[in-house]
């Protein structure tokens, strides 16, 4: 890698109390672009970037050690506030979770409004739901109850909602697992129009989407990240036997 | 098919149901009679004199029941402004930071504060309020009636806030939300339409008090909206014309009781009503 990698991460360990779910990870990922891990279920792809805007510290018994660096700052360094953090490097989850109580403006709108962000909100709202690919879908009924949209929607209003606080680095864990292949494929597109502007992370347990969407791709398994490369070696030509196995589907 | 086995079950279940059926029309009977008797007795005596004019002086008829209607709103609605936020902050707690000995201690006593009497409750008011002021008021009597809604609200609270999915409070954080704001605007916004309805049942338990009202808000002939000054209410006027040895005081009681009955019902709509989440189905 030639410039100064946007994350990297040294010595990463993750902990369940007792159970290390992620070991001694390091890893460097690239301003811009796409970075997918996959790995199988329980393999601590999710908790590794869960570690990254530091919401896995907020699950009962749950912390993490190690270095990670966003712009060579410290993530887990004293003083440092995950709040703040987690404005820079925001994150959508499996399942979409839009705010019931709220409009689907207000959704958008939540960061900036419970931040007191400064800014034309109705203009910011309407930029974040034309990068989700949402705008067109929704700028009629922008009053009505987010969840009256269907799942890929919501997925998309989420990805909105993240967009909106304007972060650096965008965390995706596993965000078309609940969708059926047609809002797949639109999550899948939006991704190719947010790489130029984000630093992505995806994690997927579906190799096809890592191989579509992904620059470079970084297999985890029990924990460890056992190969890290670029998207075409890991799929054709993998270093690594575990790699090669996982990929052409032998296991996992 | 029709075997033995199957209309066996088939009489098992249209039994069950029946039974069920049975079980609400018991459980409904004294609640349409209470609803019959209050409107059939009430109803002729309600008027707008009798919701706008002070009570009449032993021995003159007419006259009204202003002043407590008045006096019952405004007990009440500094009865919300104390135990409202008390209730509902002490089950945030509970819900989000009450799993240690503390929390179990505080849901012990709400538990143990739920059954006490109400006249208990009235009686500590008037220690705590009347007895330091020197005088019967309205705030003494709203500081019982918050007494009283404070712990079953609280453990109505601390349940609502466990029912809101962690996902939507993970959503929020992962915004750079700080954790408080979160719980106020994301976790109890999802909450709000279970709150309102717990509020409401506090509200409406406190609202038809009368024992804890007796000695600390005690009475008034008179219009107040003074909160130190003694206030009428309609519970208490209740009591006072149903005891009475006079006809038309006694269907003067139960015109209140129709009166409080109707305050507390458009106090539940008009409560929903303005709750509602925006774009809900309506």
């Amino acid at each position: 890698m030639t410039a100064a990698p946007k994350i990297r991460i040294e010595k990463l360990n993750a902990y369940f109390g007792a159970h290390r779910a992620v070991r001694d990870v390091e890893l460097d990922i690239p301003a811009l672009g796409v970075v997918a891990v996959i790995g199988p279920s329980g393999c601590g792809k999710s908790t590794f970037v869960r570690c990254l805007n530091r919401m896995h510290e907020l699950l009962p018994g749950a912390r993490a050690e190690g270095r990670v660096l966003i712009d060579g700052q410290e993530v887990y360094g004293p003083g440092v506030d995950p709040v703040q953090l987690r404005r820079r490097v925001g994150m959508v989850f499996q399942r979409p979770n839009p705010f019931p109580a709220m409009s689907i403006f207000d959704n958008v709108a939540a960061g900036l409004v419970l931040n007191r962000l400064p800014g034309d909100r109705a203009a910011i709202v309407e930029k974040s739901l034309r990068q989700a690919a949402l705008w067109d879908e929704v700028k009629d009924r922008l009053k009505e109850n987010p969840t009256r949209l269907s799942g890929g929607q919501q997925q998309r209003l989420c990805i909105a909602r993240a967009l909106a606080v304007e972060p650096e680095v965008l965390l995706l864990d596993e965000p078309a697992s609940a969708l059926d292949p047609i809002a797949t494929a639109k999550i899948e597109e939006l991704i190719h129009e947010l790489r130029e502007r984000y630093t992505i992370v995806i994690v997927t347990h579906n190799m096809q989407q890592a191989a579509r969407v992904s620059d470079r791709t970084a297999f985890f398994y029990m924990g460890e990240l056992i190969e890290y490369d670029t998207t075409e070696h890991i799929f054709t030509n993998p270093s690594i036997k575990q790699t090669e196995d996982y990929v052409t589907g032998r296991f996992g | 098919m029709t075997t033995p086995g199957r209309r066996w079950r088939a009489f098992k279940n249209g039994f069950a149901i029946t039974l069920c059926g049975v079980a609400v029309l018991v459980a409904l009977a004294p609640l349409l009679s209470v609803l019959w008797l209050v409107v059939k007795n009430g109803a002729p005596a309600l008027g707008l004199d009798f919701l706008t004019k002070l009570p009449a002086p032993v021995g003159e008829s007419g006259g009204g029941v202003g002043n407590a209607i008045l006096g019952t709103l405004a007990i009440v609605s500094l009865a919300c402004a104390i135990g409202l936020p008390i209730g509902i902050g002490a089950g945030v707690f509970l819900a989000e930071r009450g799993d240690g000995k503390f929390g179990g201690a505080v849901r012990f006593t709400a538990e143990v504060l739920s059954g006490v009497p109400s006249i208990v409750v009235g009686i500590v008011a008037y220690g705590l309020v009347v007895l330091p002021m020197k005088r019967f008021s309205a705030l003494a009597g709203a500081v019982a009636l918050a007494l009283l809604m404070v712990p079953p609200l609280a453990r109505s609270t601390e349940e609502l806030v466990r029912l809101v999915p962690r996902a939507l409070r993970e959503g929020a954080l992962a915004l750079g939300v700080p954790a408080w704001k979160t719980s106020l605007f994301i976790v109890l916004r999802t909450a709000r339409p279970g709150l309102i309805t717990a509020a409401l049942l506090a509200i409406g338990r406190a609202a038809g008090e009368t024992a804890p009202l007796l000695f600390t808000a005690l009475n008034n002939q008179y219009w107040n909206v003074r909160p130190d000054q003694p206030t009428a209410s309609l519970t208490v006027q209740i009591f006072n014309y149903a005891i009475s040895p006079y006809e038309e005081w006694r269907q003067k009681a139960w015109a209140c009781a129709l009166t409080l009955l109707l305050l507390i019902g458009f106090l539940s709509l008009g409560a929903r009503f303005l709750a509602r989440s925006p774009g809900e189905a309506r």
